[in-house]
């Protein structure tokens, strides 16, 4: 007898996409096993979890809610530095394993709290103002840490925003955050597996927020906020929702991030504006709202520029045409046209109905 | 009390150049409906253009400055024309999205032809230094053309949208594009013009900015483009009033921060002026409140 298995169209989208993280984790780690990819590469793999995290983060807020941010390099700093400063004071009291899930519960909390905290006065605003808020916090969080002390003695942590001398610490009092020169020594517990689980729950929470009733409330705020307002939809709760599960989801990154290197600074490569744009680059070229588009973007937006050294000096520029490009091919009135004359579709019924002439 | 006064003196020098980058944003945005990310590279352009004119072809200053002022606008109707103009009816996030590709490229073509090297930027103003109460406070020549440009710019300006049709027809077309369409306003036209407007303006402020300043890099622009951005939204986007006090209140603020408070901290404590403004009046101080309709 045949089981029958019916299942929605959603759960089947989640799951191809699923399916397609866990069958690349599966042929990666082979293809590691057997020895077949440089250390180059390897190195790559964790940043490639990260990365994909943050577009399906990412996308979140700009596919999904309709809103553009522009601090997502902000809330990883978040998570980076919470996670690892959490990692290091209990370096050698705890296992690594159970620290290291510690972390990244501690790490994506608190980016997604401060998501909310921003998110609470910025949800007011609209479309650009709200980019430009985000941008704002993004560069307020950089700052800040640039200039945190954090040490520990006997007596306890120790404060400054000065430099490490003004602590005040005992002789034996260790630096735990030290102002530009970031976190060091943070232990080294990101490894791939570890990247791929987590890219994979990002996944099946942001798909399973979609697809569910408080998703649909957010996508229809996206489409018509008055029209969502009017029956009934409590715009400001579900805004506040995907923006901090987007913030929370960014911290996770951002434990990963901290967890993969040795130093870890609040510069402006790594947690600037030009890492939020670099991120919207990955969300926008694998189409905006659409999740398994942002992880594919991202895989390939990762490897490519790796994979051609060469093009290295050119890549930001080749971006930023692919950027400039792919809004005038979706929304320019004669794109539109264009597209419409050769579409795919249209072509194959012309076909048809040729042949049933 | 005197090293109170230089702070405050400085911060409205470079408060006036935010104001001047401002306006750039301001007079867009009240027309396209659009935030032009690219602008704070318009600035660096203009910089490099100055640089280049009196550095390489050995120019006067006053040329250099016309030279970069024409290349400016130009670039800027040329962008307008090439990558905003497609997306007239396309959604706000759309058109941010390629404003900020554009803003990109032009930082990237900046840093493939002049490379990364920051180049130091030769004065264009050669005034002699104020000195006012027995030596105690100085006011470079800079600090002085600085405030005075923008004080004649703001008049210019004023006058300008008032009592000229191009300036009826800006207001006109802010106002709403459609019935301006319809009245006989050339709304594409009008748009241009402001682009245009902005722009030149964008290369006076890099030139101002550079000569006060005196860095030059591919990156010089983005920096002072957000923060003039902040302040048009502090004083009300879309208002050329506000865009000045805007300016002007944020220069100060930030002066006196790196001042008085830390000047790493400064660029945190502009922001969190904003944060606050937007909470308390999100259309800023002398911004118009619109609502929405359905």
């Amino acid at each position: 007898m045949k089981k029958q298995i019916n299942l929605t169209k959603a759960t089947k989208s989640t799951l191809i996409t699923v399916g397609m993280v866990v069958v690349a984790y599966v042929i990666l780690q082979i293809l590691v096993g057997a020895g077949a990819l440089s250390s180059l590469m390897k190195g790559l793999l964790v940043p490639l979890c990260i990365y994909a995290i943050m577009a399906v983060s990412l996308n979140l807020t700009v596919g999904i809610l309709g809103e553009l941010s522009l601090g997502h390099a902000g809330f990883m700093c978040v998570g980076a530095f919470t996670s690892a400063f959490f990692s290091l004071c209990f370096k050698e009291t705890m296992a690594a394993g159970p620290r290291f899930l510690l972390a990244i519960i501690i790490g994506g909390a608190a980016a997604a709290l401060s998501g909310l905290l921003i998110g609470i006065p910025v949800l007011r605003l609209k479309g650009d103002y709200l980019a430009i808020v985000t941008l704002a916090f993004g560069e307020i969080i950089k700052n800040i840490i640039n200039v945190l002390y954090v040490g520990r003695d006997e007596a306890g942590f120790h404060f400054s925003m000065k430099d490490a001398f003004s602590m005040n610490m005992a002789s034996d009092g260790q630096v735990l955050i030290n102002g530009a020169q970031g976190i060091t020594g943070t232990p080294n517990d990101s490894n791939f597996t570890i990247g791929a689980i987590l890219l994979v729950l990002t996944l099946i929470i942001v798909l399973n927020l979609i697809h569910s009733r408080p998703g649909r409330a957010i996508m229809a705020i996206r489409d018509n906020r008055i029209a969502a307002e009017s029956v009934g939809i409590n715009i400001t709760q579900f805004k506040l929702l995907a923006f901090s599960i987007s913030a929370g989801l960014a911290g996770i990154g951002g434990v990963l991030y901290a967890h993969n290197l040795s130093i870890l600074q609040a510069q402006p490569k790594n947690f600037g504006y030009n890492m939020s744009i670099m991120i919207l680059v990955y969300v926008v070229l694998g189409g905006i709202g659409n999740i398994r588009g942002s992880v594919i973007a991202s895989v390939i937006l990762v490897l490519l520029p790796e994979l051609m050294r060469q093009l290295n000096d050119y890549r930001m520029l080749i971006y930023s045409v692919v950027l400039i490009g792919m809004m005038i091919f979706n929304w320019s009135p004669k794109a539109k046209e264009f597209r419409e004359k050769y579409s795919f579709k249209r072509l194959i019924a012309k076909k048809t109905e040729k042949e049933e002439a | 009390m005197s090293s109170f006064f230089s702070y405050l003196i400085n911060g409205i020098s470079l408060g006036s150049i935010y104001a001047i980058i401002a306006l750039g944003y301001t007079m867009v945005y009240g027309i396209a409906k659009m935030l032009n990310f690219a602008h704070g590279d318009v600035i660096m352009v203009g910089s490099y253009m100055a640089f280049l004119a009196m550095g390489s072809l050995g120019l006067p200053p006053v040329l250099a400055v016309l030279l970069a002022v024409v290349v400016c606008t130009i670039l800027g109707i040329t962008i307008e024309k090439i990558a905003y103009k497609p997306l007239r009816k396309a959604p706000s996030l759309a058109v941010l999205i390629t404003a900020i590709g554009v803003s990109y490229f032009l930082q990237n073509v900046a840093l493939l032809a002049f490379s990364a090297n920051t180049k130091m930027f030769t004065s264009v103003i050669k005034l002699p230094p104020i000195v006012l109460g027995d030596g105690s406070i100085t006011i470079s020549g800079e600090t002085q053309v600085t405030i005075v440009a923008c004080v004649i710019i703001m008049i210019v300006l004023t006058t300008f949208i008032k009592k000229t049709k191009a300036g009826q027809a800006m207001l006109a077309v802010s106002e709403d594009k459609g019935a301006a369409e319809l009245m006989g306003v050339n709304v594409n036209g009008t748009i241009s013009l402001t682009f245009a407007i902005g722009s030149a303006l964008a290369a006076i402020a890099g030139v101002l900015l550079c000569s006060a300043y005196p860095t030059l890099n591919p990156y010089t622009g983005s920096m002072p483009g957000i923060k003039a951005f902040v302040a048009a939204v502090f004083g009300g986007i879309g208002s050329i009033p506000g865009a000045f006090v805007g300016g002007i209140l944020l220069g100060v603020i930030e002066n006196m921060s790196k001042a008085y408070i830390s000047s790493q901290l400064s660029d945190a404590i502009v922001f969190t002026v904003l944060i606050i403004v937007l909470l308390v009046k999100p259309t800023g101080i002398l911004g118009k409140k619109i609502s929405e309709k359905v």
